[in-house]
């Protein structure tokens, strides 16, 4: 159900739609070729190295280190109720990078490049439908989706 | 195989056309570089058109500007690779022309913007991110170039000031270019002092949307002697690409696609980066220009802010760079900017730059990207 994956979602349909499933019960998924082994995050159906359409999902700490980040005031149609809103990127540790907001666990002032964060997933619960999504984290933040449950 | 070269060049002027469709603007840059290169339309075998067709209420542009420049039943097509759409046309331009299967060319950058609402246009562009694992956190063009901004900061120590002062410099020459949506100069201290987009950019780091078209008319080697006009040559032509995904680039620092396109651009004109006398880069943001300085070699990695501070990008410096105002003063009409480039250019090495000459312009070099650097063109144009 990749059209649970984010706050306007904008391709409901992918060869890696369970990642959101996996999102919402609390799991970061990257993906891995069954024949080479090549690993992705974003997760990916089709191997960009040995072309195979084979892949399982792999699970992610979530651990990651920040690459940049930017406070966006002027926002897309959407987004204007949630502005001003910050986005990082980051590097995961196991490999691959990921775009996210920040959470309420970390202020503006402490943001620095190079800090170590945690994305955890989470649910719009102001929301009717579901929507999930993950957020940057300080280290050893709970997963409040897991916790949670069903 | 011939050369190609630009014997005819025409600009219209740039800014909210609401007096004007998106084919009456083609058709203004059209006549213009007609009548520049004495050129008979019945000669023209062909046109191209760089747009994005995103923006317009009409589909399938190439059509409806071909019917109104009285081109049919001549063959066009349209060339899509968001604000490097431009150049791209210019480029299968120069390629049809090199194959042999045409002689003589319109190509024609042309955009209407101001239709759509600002959110809207954020959205969009926006959009030019990967959307199913980016655009959900609400990006926009101008919070993805300040990730470059905020990384090239920290690793190099690039200042505030230094991004600014390319603004400043930008519209110092904007104000010498009648053409340019902004013909004003500005001061370092009422760019800090502008509205905040996506930090650390204000207003003064981003250019504008803006309408607009751009014409140049190219020519296979034969024709082109014939021209009543220097023949500018199109003898360099890069074009290269970078993942769609920020995530799936090796780092925040500059674009790779422009480091390949002026590698290759450069070997197949054959000059280096020192030898180019004036420059078009693509400054859709501030950060932007300083990471060109860099890609292009027109200075070591990391030094793009102290380029710009002292002044090398200036007429006068090593190599001055946008000295038409660039994309910051002159607006960007996504698919008229990079033909808008080439038309510089060309004014620039035939000597008819006016009070923004650059002395002894005999080489000069257009850098049009797409996007944040998806797509990258660089072409190295030389005068005879
Ligand atoms: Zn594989």
């Amino acid at each position: 159900m990749f059209k649970w994956f984010g706050k306007v979602n904008f391709v409901p349909y992918t060869k890696v739609s369970d990642f959101a499933g996996y999102l919402k019960d609390g799991h970061l998924m990257g993906s891995r070729c069954k024949v080479c082994g090549s690993e992705s995050f974003p997760p990916r159906a089709d191997c960009s190295q040995c072309l195979s359409g084979n892949f399982e999902y792999t699970e992610y700490s979530g651990r990651a280190k920040l690459v940049s980040y930017t406070q966006i005031h002027a926002a897309p149609t959407g987004f204007e109720d949630v502005a001003p809103y910050t986005i990082g990127v980051v590097d995961l540790e196991e490999n691959g990078r990921l775009l996210a907001w920040f959470g309420d666990t970390i202020s503006d002032t402490e943001i620095r490049i190079g800090m170590e964060l945690q994305v955890v997933p989470r649910i719009f619960e102001e929301l009717q439908e579901i929507r999930v999504y993950y957020s940057l984290e300080k280290p050893g933040t709970t997963w409040s989706v897991a916790e949670s449950g069903p | 195989m011939t050369r190609v070269g630009i014997i005819g060049i025409g600009h219209g002027q740039f800014g909210r056309r609401s007096d004007a469709t998106v084919q009456e603007l083609a058709f203004e840059a059209y006549r213009e570089a007609l009548q520049d290169g004495l050129v008979d339309p019945k000669d023209i075998d062909g046109s191209v058109i760089g747009s994005v067709p995103e923006y317009h209420k009409q589909r399938s542009l190439p059509g409806v500007v071909q019917e109104y420049l009285n081109l049919n039943p001549r063959p066009t097509w349209l060339t899509e690779v968001a604000c490097a759409s431009g150049s791209a046309a210019i480029r299968t331009g120069w390629m049809a022309i090199r194959s042999g299967a045409h002689r003589l060319m319109a190509v024609i950058g042309c955009q209407k913007m101001t239709e759509l609402t600002t959110p809207e246009i954020l959205a969009l562009m926006g959009r030019v991110g990967e959307v199913q694992w980016e655009s959900i956190f609400g990006t926009t063009f101008p919070a993805y170039y300040a990730l470059f901004a905020k990384s090239h900061m920290h690793e190099y120590g690039t200042t505030r000031e230094q991004l600014l002062q390319v603004a400043v410099k930008n519209h110092y020459y904007g104000s010498k270019n009648p053409n340019a949506l902004f013909q004003k100069e500005i001061t370092l201290e009422k760019a800090l002092a502008s509205e905040p987009v996506s930090d650390p950019f204000q207003v003064y780091d981003c250019c504008a949307n803006a309408d607009g078209a751009a014409c140049v008319i190219l020519a296979s080697e034969d024709v082109a002697k014939k021209s009543s006009k220097p023949v500018v040559w199109l003898d360099g032509m890069g074009c290269a690409t970078s993942s769609m995904s920020v995530l799936r680039r090796p780092d925040l620092l500059g674009l790779p696609s422009a480091v390949k396109a002026s590698q290759d651009a450069y070997e197949m004109a054959g000059v280096r980066a020192e030898d180019i006398k004036v420059a078009e880069v693509h400054d859709c943001f501030t950060i932007a220009e300083i990471m060109a300085y860099e890609d292009l070699g027109f200075c070591r990695k990391g030094k793009g802010g102290q380029f710009i501070e002292d002044k090398q990008s200036y007429i006068g410096g090593l190599i001055p760079v946008n000295v038409d105002g660039g994309l910051k003063s002159k607006g960007h009409p996504i698919g008229a900017t990079g033909v808008s480039m080439t038309v510089e250019i060309v004014k620039q090495l035939r000597e008819e730059a006016g009070e923004r000459q650059v002395a002894n312009a005999g080489i000069g070099l257009t850098h049009n990207v797409g996007g944040i650097g998806q797509y990258c063109f660089v072409q190295v144009l030389k005068r005879d």
